[in-house]
């Protein structure tokens, strides 16, 4: 790989004294690691075996999850289309193509659960909260594989649509939408998917859904509860999944 | 019927990629531009629709000069002129008759196009095209289906489509085998001829041009150097066109253009 054998031995003991340092500034306090390993183990114990008896709970919490997650998966794939046509440098104008681009580089700068303490805090408690974090996200994320298609497309299509002296709304429909609607549609399943299992974790700093009950449960260390909405989160995140890869397999 | 009066075109400035090029069209002929690559034919006919935008001079068609349209007297002007690519530009995800159809957009409103709500007329029309251009039952087949030659007939129906009082043609046969390419350049001229439609045609295959074409226009480094009949095309007028070659069908290797490079070392060493 690296051509110069001074060069490559050098790096090489860089990086062994690098490991070396980094390995001995840890402070491994051996007490706290068995200490913990102890309380992991009585954790662990209290899960089993899970319990389902408060299902209602759960149930309702999935549902909120879920309706989360399909409500923001909806308005993010609708809000996505202005902000991915915009942030096409192909098509849009330079300055509204740089101001697309920078609220997409802004909104992935922030990891979804900073989003939703913000939201927490503006919106209060609950699902709002949360729907809004997952709208920014999948707008956001969405907007971006959009923006990136566009600007890859073939633009001969487009130019022959213009050549008929098409307005601009009809070469979108004509020369743009057929070739990237099969992928937009595809990254917005695989958005809602997405967006199933962040629901859950958003959830955990109060904006609604499944994940709001689990972190309920921890701190009432109602720990067998926690398990049972472990394993449910599982269930459908696995569900979520398996719905997608089943969608986009049929889109191709 | 269209006049080019001093057109020119840099996309960096002062490297004129289209120099200064004025001819006129004066009656439904099919014009030939040939020209080695780079000579500005698929520059030209772009500033004649403005998908390229000319630096300076104007293209006037039936006495409405396109150059000064803004964008949309443009459209409008646009809809006069079909054009037809050297890589068909199909929407590849599209039935063959929305291909077609798609000649008629500048017509119908932005709801009738998302519908695909286009008028009888229109429909109609695209079968009896469609039937010209020998793609009859093809209409619902998906255009990414569609072998080279069956595309380009495609393009040249959508085109038509357009009634155009002007065809620009860009390579048309240039993705194509040498017979799907007669065959096409065949429907091309035929139906340019029956509608009398002017059409300018880039083609860098000579035989072609001089098989198919009324007018034979000559370009090189941007500026027209050469107009005139097929038959004037002599091995002269290519010498000037494309620069010295032995132009005879039966030359082979070893012709004397090509020793004489060979007896030339500092040349070789050059290249």
């Amino acid at each position: 790989m690296i051509e110069n054998p001074l060069l490559r031995h050098g790096l090489l003991v860089l990086a062994v004294m690098y490991l070396a340092w980094s390995l001995g500034s840890l402070e491994i306090d051996w007490s706290r690691t068995s200490q913990g390993a102890e309380r992991a183990g009585r954790i662990f114990s209290r899960m089993f075996p899970p319990d389902f008896s408060r299902w209602s709970l759960l149930v309702r919490g999935v549902t909120e999850s879920v309706e989360m997650a399909l409500a923001a998966s909806f308005i993010g794939m609708i809000l996505a289309i202005p902000v991915g046509l915009c942030a096409a440098s192909n098509i849009a104008p330079r300055p509204i193509y740089l101001a697309a681009r920078g609220i997409l580089v802004l909104t992935r700068t922030f990891h979804e659960v900073i989003i939703a303490i913000l939201f927490v805090k503006i919106f209060g408690f609950g699902p709002l909260a949360g729907v809004l974090t997952l709208v920014v996200a999948s707008v956001s994320f969405i907007g971006k594989m959009l923006a990136e298609d566009i600007e890859n497309m073939g633009s001969q299509q487009m130019e022959a649509i213009r050549a008929t002296g098409a307005s601009f709304p009809k070469v979108l429909i004509y020369g743009v939408m057929p070739q990237i609607l099969p992928r937009y549609l595809g990254v917005s399943i695989y958005r809602l998917d997405a967006n199933i299992r962040h629901s859950t974790v958003v959830g955990i700093v109060g904006a609604g859904g499944i994940g709001q009950t689990l972190s309920a449960t921890f701190s009432r260390y109602d720990y067998d509860f926690s398990l049972a909405i472990l394993l449910t989160i599982i269930g459908l995140v696995f569900l979520g999944e398996f719905f997608s890869n089943w969608v986009r397999g049929r889109l191709r | 019927m269209l006049k080019i009066e001093a057109l020119s075109k840099s996309y960096t400035a002062g490297v004129a990629a289209l120099d200064n090029v004025s001819f006129e069209v004066a009656e439904p002929q099919v014009v030939a531009i040939i020209g080695p690559s780079g000579a500005g034919k698929s520059t030209l006919i772009r500033c004649i629709n403005r998908l390229v935008e000319p630096t300076a001079g104007s293209a006037i068609l039936n006495g409405e000069n396109v150059t000064n349209l803004n964008s949309a007297g443009l459209r409008k002007a646009r809809r006069r002129m079909g054009m037809i690519f050297q890589e068909y530009n199909l929407v590849e995800r599209l039935t063959v008759m929305e291909n077609v159809l798609s000649g008629r957009l500048g017509y119908v409103s932005f709801w009738q196009a998302w519908r695909r709500n286009y008028p009888p007329e229109d429909i109609s029309n695209a079968f009896k095209l469609l039937d010209r251009v020998g793609l009859s039952g093809f209409q619902d087949q998906r255009a990414d289906a569609l072998s080279g030659g069956q595309r380009q007939r495609v393009g040249i129906a959508r085109a038509l489509m357009q009634k155009p009082d002007l065809l620009l043609v860009d390579e048309p046969t240039a993705s194509l085998d040498p017979k799907t390419s007669r065959q096409v350049m065949r429907i091309l001229v035929e139906l340019a001829h029956e509608l009398s439609t002017p059409t300018l045609l880039n083609i860098h295959d000579v035989p072609l041009a001089k098989n198919f074409a009324d007018r034979v226009l000559g370009m090189q480094d941007g500026k027209l150097i050469f107009d005139g009949t097929p038959d004037e095309l002599t091995e002269d007028a290519l010498t000037l066109i494309y620069g010295e070659e032995d132009w005879k069908p039966e030359a082979k290797a070893g012709s004397p253009a090509e020793q004489e490079n060979a007896d030339s070392p500092e040349q070789a060493a050059a290249v």
